[in-house]
């Protein structure tokens, strides 16, 4: 039987050869990411700026009556709400500010969803409620802390037990590429517009776990060719390992993005922001390790040296020195 | 690395064969499974509130209020000491300020009387201090909470709270509620299968601490309108006074507590036919309750529900029983939460929403739907996948995936798990990266073969050098997966159990699993070449 190859035997891409534009373009989009949540912000949901989300689904029409629904829901009294569509095009979410001193008492909160939801069943009959989220001020504080500290703590950790196993230079490079994938999710969050909440915290840190799955390869590859290839210019080495570990990569690529896209295109509304954000993380976490992970350790002057215990590293480094002189 | 004694062989299908018998009572229909539940044993996999539908409601306790419930009770209790110590110590200028009681004693010779007298009130049931006790320009006694008393009676009223709402939630009948305390001062309140939270709201929310007070009939109607009382009464709301002034003057002593309840039934005034609440106290309550009616005929009294006042009947003579009628503006159904949560008791603290999160079973069960056709449709597209890239060796892959996904829904099922939405995409997600393992050996053992090894010693070479690699990456995801656990809350920790789970599960499947099969056939056909 003829099996199926994604990547032809014995490659020899010069990936490292478009490097330096590589990262020029990385930091470029990192950059405009940043700005782009400074700017444009994202698109919070309740859980990080608390309030109230409302799901509804107008079983009786095809098409939910979005602008209607707006002056209505605004002529209750409560302030302009978020209306948006998720899902089906009879499926909307209504998000509302808590209203005010609904901290000291959440009867009023309450009193404001009760009323809200009881104007639509008497105007739609058809109507639905499938949900409704109310988040007050301080645990939406709460939780917003709590996910950026996960992130953190997440990106720290990984790259702590990186640097346990690897060496040094190989933690800073797998801080950085992870930097690199979280803040293009960002990015992508507020170019979208889509809405951002807990379950985008929980994606990135799935991303954070997987996207160090490439690099951890690639870098294992880099370790055992730098201790078996002495001699090695480091940019041929890398792009050896890389090569070597291509059709891994892909292969894996391709079959985690799989049940992601399938998710994306036929799993539930009610996630598709965080499945849209793992199969972006997975792709660009995957370019992440070769054109982030990788590069960083020649720019870390890492070399055969690294590995090798401290009483030779003198005659080593001897050997070595020529590498670091050639581009 | 291939040689694989018959006990392991054994060790390792026995681990199979039970985690796929685990899973089983989770995939079949509720009614099988009703069916086979008298006669075998069938764990299953709980589904969170985002997938079965229902309301989850976060509760927290104002600690201020508590601190100043204690103050309040200390500040009785220290009265009664002083009263009854003997001879009696005459104390003035009582000011709670601060967190701290204070008073002045008349006579400064009696301060040591009275540091005496607070000694036993001031301590607890372990012979710590509740209260610090201080003395300042001679005779001004000091009381300041002193080590972990707030913090115990904040634990302990929280528990108490738990319990009060446990009970007011059962009254309700068949729902089954998850109540946990959550920190210091919050409680949650999980309840599958609610559809409308209102009337859940409605009682949990309600403090529903009942007091008994004299209403002071000497009160200048004009000066309550504004809020004023005189020395020894205070202005409560009073939505229904017939008078029309939504306020009334009741004195703040002499009246009694409605905690000390056995009996609290809706029922109708034989009267009016409308509804209300009769109560019965215990018998400690009853006769105080009897004193207080017997030295207050023809006096009005406040019945007070969570610091207002529902009605103020005249007392027409004085009441023996312990039995008591409150009657007031209810509605049947008002009637009967209030009868609900006066028999569950007060809760000792005011608890607030601040977090609610419903579901209706039609949006979840949807989600189920959507969920498993996604998870069906990209573990086939894996499968079909591996096979065409690996041949043989990605069959094995694909056995062991199946198997890794039985096992998975048996480790869950096996812990009670729960699953919930974010679960679900965990479990698609898992199944792509399960996968990952057996890409790397076998990119591996294809490597070794290219590089001239022979058949057995690629494999060899190819389950060791990769291992490595795959012990390292599953590392950094238990890492994620940890802290997502740590940090997350509900739906979150579902998807990070679920990724622990997988995380584990597919490595033995992936590796050790595969590994033994391999090893079998290697042994048993001793190929010369191999297509991977």
């Amino acid at each position: 039987m003829k099996l199926l190859k994604l990547v032809p035997d014995d490659t020899n891409i010069d990936f490292l050869k478009w490097r330096t534009y590589a990262f020029g373009i990385s930091l470029l989009l990192m950059i405009a990411s940043v700005g782009l949540v400074a700017t444009k912000g994202l698109n919070f949901g309740v859980d990080f700026i608390g309030g109230q989300m409302i799901r509804a689904t107008f079983t009786q029409t095809t098409e939910a009556p979005v602008t209607e629904l707006r002056e209505k829901v605004a002529s209750l009294g409560y302030g302009d709400p978020t209306i948006q569509r998720f899902g089906k095009e009879n499926q909307v979410s209504i998000r509302m500010k808590l209203p005010e001193g609904a901290d000291k008492n959440p009867e009023i909160a309450n009193a404001m969803a009760v009323k809200i939801t009881n104007s639509l069943k008497a105007d739609y009959p058809g109507v639905r409620i499938d949900g409704v989220d109310s988040v007050s001020g301080k645990v939406s504080e709460e939780l917003f802390s709590k996910g950026i500290l996960a992130l953190l703590a997440a990106m720290a950790g990984v790259s702590i037990y990186i640097w346990f196993r690897f060496e040094w230079q190989f933690g800073v490079g797998a801080i950085w590429s992870l930097l690199h994938d979280v803040t293009l999710t960002f990015g992508l969050f507020a170019l979208t517009g889509w809405e951002f909440d807990l379950n985008i915290i929980a994606a990135l840190l799935t991303i954070i776990g997987y996207s160090l799955n490439d690099t951890v390869v690639v870098y294992d590859r880099i370790r055992e060719n730098l201790m078996k290839f002495r001699k090695m210019e480091m940019a041929s080495l890398l792009n050896l390992s890389v090569n070597e570990t291509l059709s891994r990569t892909v292969m894996t690529s391709v079959s985690i993005s799989l049940p992601l896209i399938v998710l994306v295109l036929f799993g539930p509304d009610v996630i598709f922001g965080f499945s849209v954000a793992m199969a972006f993380g997975i792709v660009v976490g995957t370019y992440s390790s070769i054109y982030q992970a990788a590069p960083i350790l020649i720019w870390l002057k890492v070399g055969s040296h690294s590995f090798v215990p401290t009483e030779e590293a003198g005659s080593k480094a001897e050997r070595t020195e020529g590498f670091g002189a050639q581009p | 690395m291939l040689d694989f004694p018959r006990w392991r062989v054994w060790m390792l299908n026995t681990i199979i064969v039970v985690g796929v018998l685990f899973a089983i009572p989770s995939v079949l229909p509720t009614h099988i499974r009703a069916q086979l539940a008298p006669y075998v044993p069938t764990p299953t996999i709980n589904l969170g509130l985002d997938l079965a539908g229902g309301s989850h409601i976060l509760l927290e306790a104002d600690t201020s209020q508590l601190a100043e419930t204690r103050l309040e009770a200390l500040e009785d209790s220290v009265r009664t000491a002083m009263r009854r110590a003997n001879p009696r110590i005459a104390i003035t200028d009582v000011s709670r300020i601060n967190g701290q009681l204070s008073f002045s004693v008349t006579e400064p010779s009696q301060v040591d009387a009275a540091r005496e007298a607070l000694l036993p009130i001031t301590s607890n049931a372990t012979g710590g201090r509740d209260w610090n006790i201080g003395v300042n320009d001679g005779n001004r006694m000091i009381l300041t909470p002193a080590g972990a008393g707030n913090e115990t009676a904040l634990d302990q009223a929280m528990d108490t709270a738990k319990d009060v709402i446990d009970r007011r939630i059962n009254a309700l009948g068949t729902l089954e509620p998850t109540i946990i305390r959550q920190g210091e001062n919050r409680i949650v309140v999980q309840v599958p299968g609610l559809d409308d939270p209102e009337a859940l709201k409605a009682l949990i929310g309600k403090t529903a601490k009942l007091e008994f007070k004299l209403v002071d009939e000497q009160a200048d109607p004009d000066q309550t309108a504004q809020g004023k009382a005189r020395v020894g009464s205070q202005v409560l709301p009073y939505p229904d006074n017939p008078t029309g002034l939504p306020y009334i003057a009741v004195r703040r002593l002499g009246g009694i507590a409605g905690d000390k309840l056995v009996k609290a039934d809706p029922t109708f005034d034989q009267q009016t036919n409308e509804p209300a609440v009769t109560i019965q106290f215990d018998s400690e309550g009853g006769q105080k309750f009897a004193r207080m009616t017997q030295q207050n005929v023809n006096k009005l009294f406040a019945i007070v529900l969570d610091g207002q006042v529902i009605s103020a009947p005249q007392i027409r003579e004085p009441i023996f029983g312990g039995v008591s009628q409150i009657s007031g503006s209810f509605t049947t159904e008002s009637a009967n939460a209030l009868s609900i949560s006066l028999r569950s008791g007060a809760l000792p603290v005011d608890l607030k929403i601040v977090e609610e999160r419903s579901v209706g079973p039609d949006l979840g069960a949807d989600s189920i739907r959507r969920g498993v056709l996604a998870a069906i449709i990209g573990t086939t597209a894996i499968l079909v996948l591996m096979f065409l890239a690996y041949g043989r060796f990605g069959m094995y892959a694909n056995i062991a995936l199946v198997i890794n996904v039985s096992m998975i829904l048996g480790v869950m099922a096996f812990a009670n798990a729960t699953l919930t939405l974010p679960g679900i995409a965990g479990f698609v997600l898992t199944i792509g990266a399960a996968v990952d393992a057996n890409v790397l050996i076998n990119e591996r053992i294809r490597e070794e073969l290219k590089r001239g090894r022979r058949v057995v010693q690629a494999i060899e070479f190819g389950y060791k050098e990769a291992s490595r690699a795959i012990f390292d990456a599953n590392s950094t995801n238990v890492i994620a997966a940890v802290l997502l656990f740590i940090f997350g809350s509900g739906p979150i920790r579902g998807f990070a159990v679920v990724l622990m789970i997988g995380i584990v599960t597919s490595v033995f499947t992936a590796v050790t699993i595969t590994r033994m099969w391999v090893s079998r056939w290697v042994k048993r056909t001793r190929p010369q070449d191999l297509t991977i």
